[in-house]
């Protein structure tokens, strides 16, 4: 009974109001929107950023005409360093093989095989690879390195880049972030401000609400449910919107893109019930914030 | 809050005045005033007591401080000075809090009636109800019953803006009443109405105070205050001029008799 009469009030006064209600509704679904295309996207984006992690490698080519015995020999001194995972050899062949299918006009030009023997070894912590690297090239006081072993010509990584892409995947994580505060803090301010204008326009509605023995919460109850009910028209919409979206455009496009069908990102009913949350959060915490300092009358 | 409960409670005040013992006031002022922030005096220093089941009127100039005696009651505002107790309970002490479920005992006509503009006739009535968590059955059986008895029927979905003056002032009456308030302030009830409805309105308030209500109306209706001789208070510039018993609305020719009664009455404390 309670509920059905709040209700009835707060549909009541979305009607009375109907502007400044569309404007707290789309802001809701603007914040939302973004958040439902950011959140995958950073996810999608952490996903791949990992899995470049993982494909860190240390390359440790051999000199030119070394013996198989000193690529046993060297073999086995990698296996032994400490935090090493995998040791897989890349045999002179093999390499060109590879490089020259990426290549092809740059190798006919060449001929020869230019490549030496090499090893390629996996860390089991992709941080750890900076020590293995130490490990078998040790810098001398001279600041030169050395090898440990003289059959080693160089000792390789592709940290750089990667530490090139783990750094960008952050900064556009921070500030996808940031703006997605932003942006929320908008849309409550906007809520906020709907039901305040909602309760100024009822000042003298509400005074008599008072006179006539409502109590404060008897009052605020409609107004609380209709930011709520903003939010979530709100929330219902930009969810509905992502899924045409994603139907629409994304599926198609998924087969060709690592990055959208990357595993990592979560459902989309998950998603859904998370935007929904925010949705609800947003307007409740816009209302409150107007309710708290407007309705001392 | 049933009327039911009304009879009742008014047999006792009389079972207890018949014993000597006379029932606590329902209202009683000590040394009230009230003086507005621009200067202008609402209440100077008024001693009030009104006992339970009375009918008082309260008359006096435009200005005199009658409204603001009603407000005072209701705690729509406080006291300067003074303390102002209702049914024994001291206004300065109620809590922010407690002032809805303190109103919801006292049912109140406003002199601009303070309808809801824009909730019909029926839904004005109905949210005094509402406020109190009435359920949906008993806004169902009170709201119509009282809504027949101020000649209201037709109006039922009106909006306020769609009614005359006097149609208004009665369904502030109705809203007032819908409670069955064991106290009922009425600030100009008939201020709008034709003398015909005025007098419907004021056999409305007659049943209310005979099933045991304490009734107190401010008003300029010389005609009906003549009719009913109820007690009478006059203000005049926020002072009580005179209180007297089945009184007429003029107190300005007293007889030698009445004004030495009168005399006695404001030299004794
Ligand atoms: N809210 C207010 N602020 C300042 N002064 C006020 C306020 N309300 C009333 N007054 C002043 O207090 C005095 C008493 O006013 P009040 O409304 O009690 O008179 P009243 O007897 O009800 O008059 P009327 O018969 O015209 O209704 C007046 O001088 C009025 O100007
Ligand atoms: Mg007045």
């Amino acid at each position: 009974m309670r509920l059905g009469f709040f209700l009835k009030e707060a549909l009541r006064s979305m009607k009375r109001n109907p502007i400044p209600s569309f404007a707290a509704m789309a802001s809701v679904l603007v914040t939302l929107l973004v958040l439902g295309v950011f959140i995958p996207v950073v996810q999608a984006t952490t996903g791949a950023a990992n899995e470049v992690r993982q494909k860190v490698s240390l390359e440790v080519y051999l000199k030119r005409n070394v013996t198989q015995d000193q690529i046993t020999h060297v073999r086995g001194i990698l296996a032994d360093q400490q935090g090493v995972k995998t040791v897989q050899f890349v045999s002179k062949a093999d390499a060109y093989k590879r490089e020259s299918k990426q290549n092809p006009e740059a190798y006919a030009l060449l001929g020869s095989n230019p490549l030496p023997d090499s090893f390629r070894i996996t860390p089991d912590n992709p941080d750890d690879i900076t020590a293995i690297r130490d490990a078998l090239a040790p810098t001398t006081a001279s600041g030169k390195r050395t090898v440990i072993d003289p059959a080693i010509d160089e000792v390789k990584n592709r940290k750089d880049e990667t530490d090139k892409i783990l750094t960008a995947t952050k900064v556009v994580k921070l500030a996808m972030l940031l703006l997605c505060g932003l942006l929320v803090v908008a849309s409550a301010l906007l809520v906020s401000n709907t039901i305040r204008l909602s309760l100024f326009s009822r000042r003298r509605e509400v005074e008599v609400m008072k006179l006539v023995g409502a109590t404060d919460w008897f009052i605020r109850w409609p107004f609380v449910i209709e930011g709520i009910i903003l939010g979530s028209l709100g929330g219902i919409l930009a969810i509905l919107m992502l899924a045409v979206g994603k139907i629409a455009f994304i599926d198609p496009l998924a087969a060709d893109f690592a990055l959208i069908s990357a595993p990592q990102t979560m459902s989309l009913g998950l998603l859904a019930l998370l935007l929904m949350l925010a949705a609800v959060g947003v307007s409740t915490l816009g209302s409150g914030l107007s309710l708290r300092r407007f309705l001392k009358v | 809050m049933a009327a039911t409960e009304q009879p009742s409670r008014a047999a006792a005040a009389l079972k207890r005045r018949a014993a000597g013992n006379p029932a606590p006031p329902v209202v009683e002022l000590r040394g009230v005033s009230k003086r507005y922030e621009g200067g202008d005096v609402g209440l100077d220093r008024v001693d009030l007591s009104i006992a339970r089941g009375e009918f008082v009127f309260v008359v006096g100039h435009s200005g005199s401080g009658k409204s603001t005696l009603m407000r005072l009651l209701i705690k729509e505002g406080d006291a300067t000075e003074g303390s102002i107790r209702v049914a024994g309970r001291d206004l300065g002490d109620l809590t922010r809090r407690k002032v809805p479920y303190y109103r919801r005992n006292i049912g109140m006509v406003f002199q601009d009636f303070k309808l809801l503009p824009n909730r019909t006739v029926h839904d004005n009535v109905a949210y005094a109800l509402q406020v109190t968590g009435a359920s949906r059955k008993e806004i169902r059986a009170k709201v119509p019953d009282i809504l027949r008895l101020t000649g209201l029927s037709t109006k039922l979905h009106n909006f306020p803006d769609q009614l005359s003056g006097g149609e208004q002032q009665r369904v502030a009456v109705a809203r007032a009443f819908v409670n069955h308030p064991p106290l009922l302030l009425a600030d100009e009830p008939t201020g709008n109405l034709d003398p015909e409805t005025s007098i419907g309105i004021m056999q409305l308030l007659y049943r209310i105070n005979r099933t045991g209500t304490t009734v107190v109306v401010a008003t300029h209706d010389v005609a009906m205050v003549d009719q009913m001789r109820r007690r009478v208070i006059e203000l005049q510039r926020g002072r009580i001029v005179r209180d007297q018993a089945a009184a007429r609305y003029s107190g300005g020719e007293p007889n030698t008799a009445e004004l030495g009664a009168l005399l006695k009455e404001h030299l004794e404390p």
